[in-house]
C-alpha cells in the first residue's frame, strides 16, 4: 500500500467521523441541552419536542449512527482495498 | 405458587443455566481467559457488552433517578449511550487491530514505556473496583427483599456464582454467560413496563406509552404529570433545575467516561475481524437502547402512579391523600426494608408527600396543614416495586429479582476479569515475571480473580460510606485520565511518552483533587471537603460530577505541549500507529527492543 493511499483512506475516514460527530452533537447537547427550551415549544406525539430528544430521540440516533458508519467505513475500505478477507 | 417459592424456582433456574454455560464454555488457555480466543460473533458480543455495560445502577437505580429527577435524569440516558458513538468512531476498530489484551498493555505499547502502562494499571484497578462495590450492593438488596435471605447470606451465595464462571471460564465463560444474562434482563426489564404502559395509557409500546392519553381521558400522561407534581411544589417533571453548563459537563463526562472504561473497551477485543469491532459496538449500543429507552419511560409512569396512590382526591382538601391504614401492601413490604419510610408530621393518619424544600410553595403547604413530606421514597425501589404497585402477577415480580441479580453479576463479573487481567497480564507478565509460562499465567490470572472476588464481597458487604461519590469519580477518572491517551495515540502520531505520561497525571490530579475538595474521598481525616458543595462555589459552574470534562481537556492540552516540546515518538511508535488505522494485515508486532 503506497503512502498516499495509505493517507487518501486516513483522511476518507476523517471526514466521515468528523460529519458522525457533527450529527452526534447536534441530536443530543443542542436538541437535548442547549436548545431544549426552544424545541419543547414544539410538541410531537405527546413529548415536548427538546425533553424527547433528551430522553429518546438521541439514542435513537446514536443506534443509527453506529451503524451508519460500520457500513460506510466497509465501502470506504473497499474502495481503498484495505478491507480484511 | 406463593411469591417466594416462586422467585426462588426462577432465580434457581437463571443460575444453573448461568453454571451450565459456564462449564460448556471453560477457558483452555490465556487467549479464551483474556479475550475469549477473538471467535466471539458480533452480535452475541453486542449482548454480552449490553449485559456487561447495563449494571445494577442501569437495571435497579436508574429509572428511579430519572422518576425523580425528571428532565435533568436525561444526563445518564444521553451519557451512558452517546459514549458507545466515540468508542466505535475512535477506539474499538483500532483497538481489535492492534489485537492485544488489555488497555494498560495499549498504553504501554503505543508509549513505549512501562511507567505509562503502571499508570494505567493503577486507573484501572480503581475504576473497576468503585463498580464493584455498587454491583455487590445491588445483589444484597435484590437477595434481601426477594429471597428473604441475610443480606450477607445472599452476597456469599452471588460471589461463589461469580467465582464459577470468572475463575473457570473467564472472558469465554463470561461472555457467553452474558449472553444468556441479557436475555433474562431486558425480558424481565421490558414486561412490567409493557403492562404497565397498557394499564396506563393502553399503549403496549413503554416508548410511545409514555407520550400517550390517559386512558378514558383526553390529558396526555406527560402533561398530567407535570401538573401534578407542580401543584405539589416539585419542578415540572419535563424541565430541569440544573444550570446549563452542569448538564452539558455531565452528559459529556459520562460519555467519555463510558468510552474510557476499560470493561467496556476489552470487549471489542474479543471479536474476529475490525469490522466486527465497528460493527459490534453497534449491537451493543441497540441492545442497551432497548432498556435505555424504556427505562424513562417507566420513570415516568412510576412517578405518576406513585402520585395517584398517594393523592387519590384533590391537592390541600384534607381528605385527598391517603390515609396511612389504607395503604397498599407493596408500601408495607418496602417499609420493611427501610427503603421506605413514613412519618406523620402533621398526625391526621394520612400520607402527605410533596417538596417540603422549595421556599415558594412553604406557604401553600402550610395552609393545607401540611408540615413537611411524611413518606420517604429510596429511589433503588422503583423498578423493583414497579410490578407489585401496578398490581402485577407474582411471576412478573420473580422475574424482576432474577433480572436484577442478572445485572449485578454480568457486570460484576466483567469487572472482576478486567482486574484480573490487569494484575496477571499487566504487572506479572508484563513487568514482575516476564517470562512467565502460559500456563502459571492462566493460573496467576485465576488466583487475582478470586482475590478480587473476595475484596468486592468485603466492599458490597460493609460499602464504604462514599460509594455514591466514588461513582462519578470513577467516570471522571476514565475520562481524564484513559481516554485520552488511547485517543491521541491513534489519532495523533507524533504524540510521545512524556506528553502522554504528563497528560494523564494532570488529568488523574486535577479531577481527583476538585472532587477530594468539594466532595470528600480519602482525606476525610485531614478535613476535606474543604469547599461548599454548591453552584456559586463551582469552577465555572461545573459539579464535580462533570468536572471530568475539565480534567479530559488539560490532560490533551498537556499532553499535545509537552510532546511538542520533546523528542518524537521512534520510528517503529509511528509504524505501528499506521499500522493499526488500517484493518487489514496482521495484528500489531511490536519488537520487543523498543519497550
Amino acid at each position: 500500500m503506497t503512502q498516499a493511499n495509505r493517507s487518501a483512506y486516513w483522511r476518507a475516514n476523517l471526514r466521515l467521523v468528523a460529519s458522525c460527530m457533527t450529527v452526534w452533537f447536534v441530536c443530543s447537547y443542542v436538541f437535548g441541552i442547549l436548545l431544549v427550551e426552544q424545541m419543547n415549544r414544539i410538541t410531537v406525539a405527546g413529548f415536548k419536542l427538546g425533553f424527547w430528544f433528551a430522553q429518546q430521540g438521541s439514542i435513537y440516533i446514536f443506534v443509527l449512527l453506529i451503524f451508519f458508519y460500520a457500513w460506510c467505513m466497509n465501502k470506504i475500505d473497499q474502495k481503498y482495498d484495505v478491507h480484511e478477507d | 405458587m406463593e411469591l417466594k417459592a416462586l422467585t426462588y424456582l426462577v432465580v434457581g433456574a437463571t443460575f444453573a443455566l448461568y453454571i451450565g454455560i459456564a462449564i460448556w464454555s471453560r477457558a483452555h488457555n490465556t487467549g479464551d481467559f483474556y479475550i475469549a480466543g477473538k471467535g466471539v460473533s458480533p452480535i452475541a458480543n453486542g449482548m454480552a457488552t449490553a449485559a456487561d455495560w447495563m449494571s445494577a445502577a442501569s437495571f435497579i437505580s436508574m429509572a428511579g433517578l430519572i422518576a425523580f429527577l425528571g428532565y435533568d435524569g436525561s444526563v445518564y440516558l444521553m451519557g451512558w449511550t452517546g459514549g458507545y458513538v466515540l468508542l466505535a468512531l475512535f477506539l474499538a476498530p483500532y483497538l481489535r487491530k492492534f489485537g492485544k489484551f488489555t488497555v494498560p498493555e495499549f498504553i504501554g505499547e503505543r508509549y513505549y514505556s512501562k511507567t505509562a502502562r503502571i499508570v494505567a494499571v493503577i486507573c484501572l484497578i480503581f475504576v473497576s473496583f468503585t463498580y464493584v462495590a455498587g454491583q455487590m450492593r445491588g445483589v444484597g438488596i435484590v437477595f434481601s427483599r426477594f429471597l428473604e435471605v441475610d443480606v450477607t447470606v445472599g452476597l456469599m451465595i452471588g460471589m461463589a456464582l461469580v467465582f464459577v464462571y470468572a475463575v473457570m471460564g473467564g472472558m469465554k465463560g463470561i461472555t457467553y454467560t452474558q449472553v444468556a444474562q441479557y436475555c433474562v434482563l431486558i425480558f424481565a426489564y421490558t414486561v412490567p413496563a409493557v403492562f404497565i404502559g397498557i394499564e396506563i395509557t393502553g399503549n403496549p409500546i413503554p416508548q410511545l406509552a409514555f407520550g400517550s392519553d390517559i386512558a378514558g381521558t383526553g390529558a396526555g400522561l406527560l402533561e398530567k404529570l407535570d401538573d401534578i407534581v407542580t401543584s405539589l411544589g416539585f419542578n415540572e417533571y419535563t424541565s430541569g433545575t440544573k444550570s446549563k453548563i452542569d448538564v452539558f459537563c455531565i452528559t459529556l463526562a459520562l460519555m467519555v467516561g463510558t468510552a474510557g472504561l476499560p470493561h467496556v473497551i476489552v470487549r471489542f477485543f474479543t471479536v474476529p475481524r475490525v469490522r466486527d469491532a465497528r460493527l459490534s459496538a453497534g449491537y451493543a449500543l441497540l441492545f442497551i437502547a432497548l432498556l435505555y429507552t424504556t427505562a424513562p419511560a417507566v420513570g415516568a409512569m412510576a412517578r405518576y402512579n406513585l402520585a395517584n396512590i398517594i393523592l387519590p382526591g384533590e391537592v390541600g382538601t384534607g381528605t385527598g391523600n391517603l390515609r396511612y391504614e389504607d395503604r397498599p401492601d407493596w408500601m408495607k413490604t418496602w417499609e420493611q426494608t427501610g427503603l421506605l419510610t413514613f412519618e406523620d408530621r402533621n398526625g391526621d393518619g394520612r400520607i402527605q408527600y410533596y417538596n417540603d424544600l422549595n421556599p415558594q410553595f412553604a406557604e401553600k403547604a402550610a395552609s393545607y396543614g401540611w408540615q413537611g413530606s411524611e413518606l420517604s421514597v429510596d429511589n433503588d425501589i422503583v423498578v423493583l416495586a414497579n410490578p407489585e404497585i401496578a398490581g402485577l402477577p407474582d411471576w412478573v415480580i420473580a422475574l424482576v429479582a432474577a433480572g436484577g441479580i442478572a445485572a449485578a453479576l454480568s457486570t460484576a463479573a466483567g469487572l472482576l476479569l478486567v482486574i484480573s487481567a490487569a494484575v496477571s497480564h499487566d504487572l506479572v507478565k508484563g513487568i514482575f515475571v516476564p517470562g512467565i509460562s502460559e500456563q502459571n499465567e492462566l493460573r496467576t490470572g485465576r488466583v487475582a480473580a478470586a482475590f478480587a472476588i473476595l475484596i468486592a464481597g468485603y466492599l458490597g458487604f460493609d460499602p464504604p460510606g462514599w460509594v455514591a461519590q466514588v461513582v462519578a469519580f470513577a467516570f471522571g477518572l476514565a475520562a481524564a485520565s484513559l481516554f485520552p491517551p488511547i485517543l491521541l495515540g491513534i489519532f495523533f502520531k507524533r504524540m510521545n511518552k512524556h506528553g502522554a505520561i504528563a497528560g494523564m497525571l494532570t488529568g488523574l490530579l486535577f479531577s481527583y483533587g476538585y472532587i477530594e475538595y468539594f466532595k470528600g474521598l480519602f482525606l476525610k481525616w485531614a478535613g476535606s471537603p474543604w469547599g461548599e458543595n454548591v453552584a456559586s462555589e463551582w469552577l465555572f459552574g461545573i459539579s464535580p460530577e462533570g468536572i471530568g470534562v475539565v480534567g479530559m481537556l488539560l490532560n490533551v492540552l498537556v499532553a499535545l505541549t509537552v510532546s511538542c516540546f520533546t523528542a518524537p515518538p521512534p520510528q517503529r511508535i509511528q509504524a505501528l500507529v499506521e499500522h493499526i488505522r488500517v484493518p487489514r494485515g496482521p495484528s500489531a508486532q511490536v519488537p520487543e527492543e523498543v519497550l
